[in-house]
């Protein structure tokens, strides 16, 4: 009966770890709660639930659950995290310090101003440093993610060309290396995409830009949008003439800003005519990615765009009334703004940790992050390149495109991911730019060693030779993960979204 | 620098291995007009300075921790177990990314999915999402839903002026573009009113529950004639933590329910990051947007987690997408799962019900008071309308004086709402400090 | 490319849609080619009974894990019949694309014009160039 009993448990689930749903039983609680202080009130009976099928697990059993959950993941924390155009560095710890403050983390959002001027001093210095990084006339720290300041600088140049009464220019022009974020913020602003070539160095190509531009297609331009430096990790050499090429027809320019980790203090978009552009906290000043975000997409516009921003906007009301006192900080509202993006005044959290992430560095230390990760990722360009195909071979920003094939192999680039993961590294990033054939996309950052550099190399080398000699085990890859390769085509088919029929049987 | 770890030597050699001689050499194709611009940016500073700086900052502010606090409106200071905190700060957790490669994510993946399943059981949905920014723009893109539900051909979305002033201004912002008509939330109208506004035309209804100013409603009949008119009743859940007592919005008939997760253990954090709560009827989930995780096997056999109904997303459908949004606010869908996993189905009923009794306590007290009215007309949550014999500013002054952050002042959202405060309490306001909050209103003069 | 079928009783568009007209009837799917392309198919879209579409609307998609293809009419009509089969068994288009795999049914609004369309032979040769 015993031996019975143990083999049913440890054959209860056939998972790496039960659901939380499969750990509890009726009338457990996970939480020590206060009996009511004051009088009761009646309940309003016929609006009251019968049922709440949450999980009725213990403090111990929820932590330890979690926990074990966590050393599943791939981390920073825990290792090489290459993976391109996402600038996984080191998120230093002191940034969550920081953000836990209580001053900071029990601070209502609806405080009225006077009670926030630490919290309001704190956002207007971090606008005018991030303004001053790029370049641009001023910022909004708004916008929750990359993809809501993709969104919100496309909203300004619509409604810019609107407000002109130029409302037939319902064209945005993007790069068919940009990230699909691009186009879709395109589609949901309501305008149209025109996608333009690249060239073999990589760049865009400028004859196409200009022919889009021509004659009275023109008036039909509202801008463009590109990534700088581009997806493929270069700069593109004719990025004055595109711009120049996009402002000549009427047109705005956006920048995407995802890599900006290759660009503080290399040179300002503002500086080089863009209109707006947005930054990724969570990307260049090492907030977290928490798994998936938050993130928080802080958009810098030039001089025409400035009335347009999404608000509020912190500003100083009230000037200092002498040398020793501080201003008054309060919120404004651009006076055409596009309108309100979010609830309240942006990822506050993450503007918290990039403003401790900015101070510790300066402005000398953000170039000297610059600075390395270019070398980094140019090092490993240099030290790979004869081993795998390199389709742009010239010096890279933060980082560079491979190709994962070979011509006497049948292994893909997704059999190389799978097996670096056997070597505990996470895989680079996978078929993107859609413009190379089996892309692997690197970006090291500037917090890696060379130590660690180098044994990602041995690896890739080693890699390459069993794709030729070994290469099962790389389409068996990965072999030392919690679980191996799943079964997409089941999870798409069955849909199970959400643990429903257990719930039932829980009851 | 201590993030930095390249030593001179190091430098050198790779330089060498690249073949260049200086770092400068590698931004050559970067104009030389342009290039190494001059950053006029405080200097470096150490990080014990740093901190000192930052707490400095963060005690300029009146926060929860010294003030007693009776503000929500689409925020609020709920407790939040300890455990919460210290699964946060797993590295493991907070310092990866989007779990692109599902064999080493399965930690994320799982947590997600218990999100999302703990979701469906508090709104009584079939599926949840991994979540999107807030509350605010949750709702927003279930417009886009419910215009993809009518495809295409249904323009209007009416709107309940009880919900969050802020959301709806973000419904507006997102669908500037389009050729989208948003209805009824400009005056006061009714439940019944907004009914009498359903035509063929309509691809949505929404409604707040609790609403923005604390009540429920009367849904009576509401789902029927949204239903008949083939719209979509969408519910905008101001604070979850009242779903812990009341009845699903699905049991009410809610196609899609969104919220701000934020009252379900993530801090007031100045207005974020919080998160924003999204789930359907089974019939919508292929035309949501945002990650969705689901359940299946690896090639041996074994249980595991991936991110799944990929081509709905931006880095695959591109400008055929109907959102741009990849990351979600995943690590607050965690903090959701471990904070409702420790309350589980008895824990959070409790939280519900001291926060229903302690408002109906202190809505009792205020109501005695000279000059004071309590809006009693609708069953309320934690949240109700209070008019005072003065202005709320006023009010709100007087009460900071005395270490009382006061309600919120209706009058800027709902001009009919003069001298009306919203005043929230929840189960981190004790009995004596709802006790002394009553004895300096008496005195506001 | 050698395995995949080009039966000559359709006509073929540049999208990988096929078209074979009986009547006032279209009959449309996608082309082995196209199946082949997406691999394991999970997931069809289908617009209801009743709809109409001018030539150049796209009437439903198709999707695998990593991909998904908008499919289009390329007649103009009404839709008479839908594959309610593909529902839950969208695979059927990945075993049979241009038998059991068909998708929707379109009474035609006018004379249908084919002429943008590509003969079985064309087609083929437009798959290998690709």
């Amino acid at each position: 009966m015993k031996t019975a009993t143990i083999e049913a448990t440890t054959n209860q689930y056939d998972g790496l770890e039960p659901l939380i749903y499969e750990l509890s039983a009726a009338g457990r609680i996970g939480v020590n709660l206060p009996e009511p202080d004051v009088p009761l009130s009646d309940l309003p009976a016929d609006l009251l639930r019968d049922d709440l099928n949450l999980p009725e697990v213990s403090e111990n059993e929820v932590v330890r659950h979690f926990v074990r959950l966590s050393q599943f993941n791939h981390a920073i924390d825990t290792g090489f995290y290459p993976l391109g155009s996402c600038t996984m560095k080191y998120n230093p710890k002191i940034n969550e310090d920081a953000a836990r403050l209580t001053g900071f983390a029990h601070l209502h959002p609806l405080t009225d101003v006077e009670g926030a001027q630490g919290a309001l001093a704190l956002m207007y210095q971090l606008q005018e440093w991030l303004a001053e990084i790029s370049g641009f006339a001023g910022v909004s720290l708004t916008p929750a993610a990359g993809a809501q300041g993709e969104f919100a600088g496309i909203l300004m140049i619509r409604k810019y060309h609107v407000d002109r009464g130029d409302t037939q220019r319902t064209k945005i022009l993007v790069p068919d290396s940009a990230h699909g974020t691009n186009p879709a913020t395109v589609t949901m602003a309501g305008m149209q995409v025109i996608e333009l070539p690249s060239d073999k160095e990589g760049n865009v190509d400028l004859e196409a830009l200009r022919e889009a531009c021509a004659g009275e297609k023109a008036a039909s331009i509202a801008g463009m949008m590109i990534t700088v430096p581009s997806t493929l990790g270069l700069f593109d050499r004719n990025i004055l003439p595109i711009v120049q090429t996009v402002h000549d027809a009427g047109g705005l320019m956006y920048m995407d800003g995802a890599n900006m980790n290759a660009l503080m203090g290399v040179v300002k978009p503002g500086e080089l005519g863009f209109d707006v552009m947005h930054y990724n906290l969570h990307k260049t000043f090492s907030t977290p990615h928490g798994g998936g975000g938050p993130g928080s997409g802080v958009i810098g516009v030039a001089q025409r765009l400035m009335d347009y921003r999404p608000g509020p906007i912190v500003d100083i009301i009230e000037e200092a009334a002498g040398d020793h006192d501080a201003p008054l900080y309060g919120w404004t509202q651009p006076p055409k703004t596009i309108g309100r993006l979010k609830a309240f005044h942006g990822n506050y959290g993450m503007h918290v940790r990039a403003y401790a992430y900015i101070r510790v560095y300066g402005g000398t230390g953000l170039n000297d992050v610059t600075r390395h990760a270019v070398l980094n990722a140019n090092y490993l360009r240099a030290r790979l390149k004869d081993h795998y195909k390199l389709p742009y071979p010239r010096i890279c920003g933060h980082e560079f495109v491979m190709e994962g094939r070979f011509a006497d192999s049948d292994v893909r680039a997704l059999d190389i991911s799978k097996r670096l993961m056997d070597y505990g590294i996470h895989p680079p990033t996978n078929y993107f730019p859609l413009i190379v054939p089996e892309a692997l996309l690197i970006e090291p950052t500037e917090t890696e060693t060379k130590q660690t550099l180098d044994r990602f190399v041995d690896v890739m080398i080693s890699i390459a030779g069993e794709a030729r000699e070994n290469p099962d085990i790389l389409h068996d890859a990965p072999h030392n993960t919690p679980v191996r390769r799943l079964d997409e085509v089941k999870a798409a088919k069955q849909l199970v979204l959400c643990c429903a029929p257990l719930m039932k049987q829980v009851d | 620098m201590s993030y930095i770890p390249h030593t001179e030597a190091e430098r050198q050699q790779m330089l060498a291995a690249i073949g260049v001689t200086t770092i400068e050499d590698l931004f050559e194709a970067v104009p030389a007009t342009h290039r190494f611009p001059k950053l006029t940016l405080p200097a470096p500073m150490s990080e014990m300075d740093v901190m000192t700086e930052m707490a400095a900052l963060a005690d300029a502010n009146e926060h929860a921790g010294d003030f007693a606090l009776f503000r929500g409106a689409g925020a609020y200071h709920h407790f939040i177990p300890s455990a919460v905190n210290h699964i946060l700060l797993r590295g493991e957790f907070y310092t990866a990314y989007t779990p692109y490669q599902p064999e080493v994510s399965q930690g994320t993946l799982q947590a997600t999915y218990e999100y999302q399943s703990m979701m469906c059981a508090l709104t009584g949905m079939d599926a949840a999402n991994a979540s999107h920014y807030d509350g605010a723009t949750s709702l927003a893109e279930a417009v886009t839903v419910a215009l993809e539900a009518g495809r295409g051909k249904r323009k209007k979305i009416i709107l309940s002026h009880a919900i969050n002033p802020q959301y709806r201004e973000v419904v507006r912002t997102y669908h500037q573009g389009g050729d989208v008509k948003v209805v009824g939330d400009r005056g006061q109208a009714s439940i019944p009113d907004l009914i009498d506004m359903l035509d063929e035309n309509t691809a949505m209804l929404a409604v707040s529950y609790p609403n923005f100013f604390g009540q429920i409603d009367d849904f009576n009949e509401l789902a029927e004639k949204v239903h008949e008119a083939g719209a979509l009743l969408v519910m905008v859940v101001n604070n979850p933590v009242a779903l812990g007592l009341l009845k699903s919005p699905g049991e009410l008939g809610a196609d899609i329910v969104v919220g701000e997760g934020q009252p379900l253990g993530v801090p007031l954090s100045f207005g974020g990051p919080y998160l924003g709560f999204f789930a359907v009827r089974e019939k919508y989930v292929r035309k949501i947007a945002g990650r969705i995780i689901g359940e299946t096997t690896d090639i041996d056999g074994k249980r595991a987690f991936v991110m799944t109904l990929r081509p709905r997303e931006q880095d695959i459908r591109r400008d055929k997408a109907t959102s741009n949004i990849c990351t979600n606010q995943g690590l607050m869908a965690i903090a959701t799962a471990v904070y409702l996993s420790l309350m589980g189905k008895n824990g959070l009923r409790k939280v519900a019900e001291l926060n229903y009794h302690k408002a109906h306590y202190a809505a009792q007290q205020i109501q005695h008071l000279d000059g004071y009215s309590v809006n009693m007309e609708r069953p309320f949550f934690n949240e109700f309308m209070v008019t005072c014999p003065a202005p709320v500013s006023r009010v709100n002054e007087a009460l900071i004086a005395q270490g009382f952050i006061g309600g919120y002042d209706l009058s800027a959202d709902y001009p009919h709402l003069k001298d009306t405060m919203l005043l929230c309490v929840t189960e981190m306001n004790s009995r004596a400090e709802i006790d002394a909050l009553v004895d300096v209103l008496q005195e506001v003069e | 490319m050698a395995d995949l079928k080009f039966p000559d009783d359709v006509r073929y568009a540049k999208s990988d849609e096929w078209v074979r007209v009986e009547g006032d009837i279209a009959t449309i799917g996608i082309s082995d080619y196209a199946q082949d392309a997406l691999n394991d198919i999970v997931y069809v879209e289908l617009p209801e009974v009743g709809d109409t579409f001018d030539k150049d609307d796209s009437f439903g998609s198709v999707e695998s894990v990593k991909a998904a293809s908008d499919v289009y009419a390329h007649v103009g009509g009404e839709v008479v019949e839908i594959n309610e089969a593909l529902e839950d068994e969208p695979e059927i288009i990945n075993a049979d694309p241009y038998g059991k795999g068909w998708m929707v049914k379109i009474k035609l609004s006018g004379e249908a014009d084919l002429s943008d369309l590509m003969d079985a032979e064309a087609y083929k040769a437009y798959c290998e160039d690709r």
